[in-house]
């Protein structure tokens, strides 16, 4: 059994307006230090062993449906782990 | 002319829209559910606007995988009239019946008001009625309408005059203005403003009419053999 990680964020090519509002808010608390904030989600999936390949699976998923890949890019980590 | 108002877990302008047909335009119009398989009986598809399985993940992400979306692949290969209309421009963008993506609103708050839209292509099977170059005044009401693509994709939509509708004063930083466009073939068509809240002088409008108008008249056209 596997735990996945997936990170999906806006590309950087595309505007990232909460991020700039969050970027703005940081300012005025006076972290001028921050030059810029991108926002995005962060989904844990477990999966379990099966004879399709791990990556090839993940990879499906995310370019389907957990990122949209005109606008976001998504990446991901994988850890093993053994069932309670 | 029969019409399918597609229903999905969510939807809230369903209602609104089966009234513009029924009442305002008086053609013949029943709710679909979204695990219908079929669509083969209606003439015109319309998506309505709401928020499907509550925006989760995306808007549109998830109503995209349900059933009923073949059989409106199956109809817009077809050539019959598609339209998506807010969260129903949104389904059709993530089916990718239409290209590009929305993002969050610009100003990061829902905007709800009358907007006005420029015609900018009046020779689609949704604008015919009205004139190229007018100004109409349509209701928005969305957080995620800031219309989004690639400049390869733009060039391409400009090229083949997809850009149907773009607002007159830009409420949601939407790329180009573009408040609607329609697909290579032109017989799908997203808009983020509601045509179908605006279909009576007592709702504060009647702008929107002419775009179901214009659907039943090129229907007629194309499908009512002349006597």
């Amino acid at each position: 059994m596997f735990k996945v990680k997936v990170y999906v964020t806006l590309r950087e090519s595309v505007l990232d307006p909460q991020g700039k509002a969050v970027t703005h808010s940081l300012h005025s608390l006076n972290y001028p230090e921050v030059s810029d904030v991108r926002i995005g989600k962060y989904m844990e999936l477990t999966i379990e062993k099966s004879e399709r390949d791990l990556d090839e699976v993940i990879n499906e998923i995310c370019s389907k449906l957990l990122a949209n890949t005109v606008i976001e890019d998504y990446r991901y980590e994988v850890e093993e782990c053994v069932p309670q | 002319m029969k019409f399918a108002v597609i229903v999905f877990p969510g939807s809230n302008c369903d209602v609104d829209m089966y009234h513009a047909i029924k009442d305002e335009l008086g053609e013949q119009v029943e709710y679909v559910w979204h695990d219908t398989e079929s669509l083969d009986e209606f003439d015109g598809i319309l998506l309505p606007g709401g928020f499907s399985y509550g925006d989760y993940l995306r808007t549109g992400a998830i109503a995209r995988f349900s059933k009923v979306m073949q059989a409106v692949v199956k109809a817009a290969e077809a050539g019959k009239p598609i339209l998506g209309v807010c969260n129903g421009f949104q389904i059709l963008l993530e089916a990718g019946l239409l290209p590009g993506a929305m993002r969050r609103n610009e100003s990061l708050s829902f905007i709800c008001k009358p907007v006005d839209l420029k015609v900018v292509n009046d020779q689609t099977m949704f604008s015919a009625a009205y004139a190229q170059g007018e100004t109409i005044s349509i209701p928005v009401a969305h957080g995620e309408g800031n219309y989004y693509c690639d400049e390869e994709t733009l060039a391409k939509l400009k090229e083949n005059n997809q850009i149907v509708f773009t607002y007159q004063d830009n409420p949601n930083g939407s790329l180009e203005d573009i408040a609607g466009i329609i697909n290579e073939n032109g017989n799908v068509l997203g808009m983020m403003p509601h045509p179908e809240r605006a279909v009576d002088e007592l709702l504060g409008g009647a702008d929107g009419l002419k775009l179901f108008q214009s659907i039943v008249r090129s229907w007629r056209e194309a499908n009512v053999v002349k006597a």
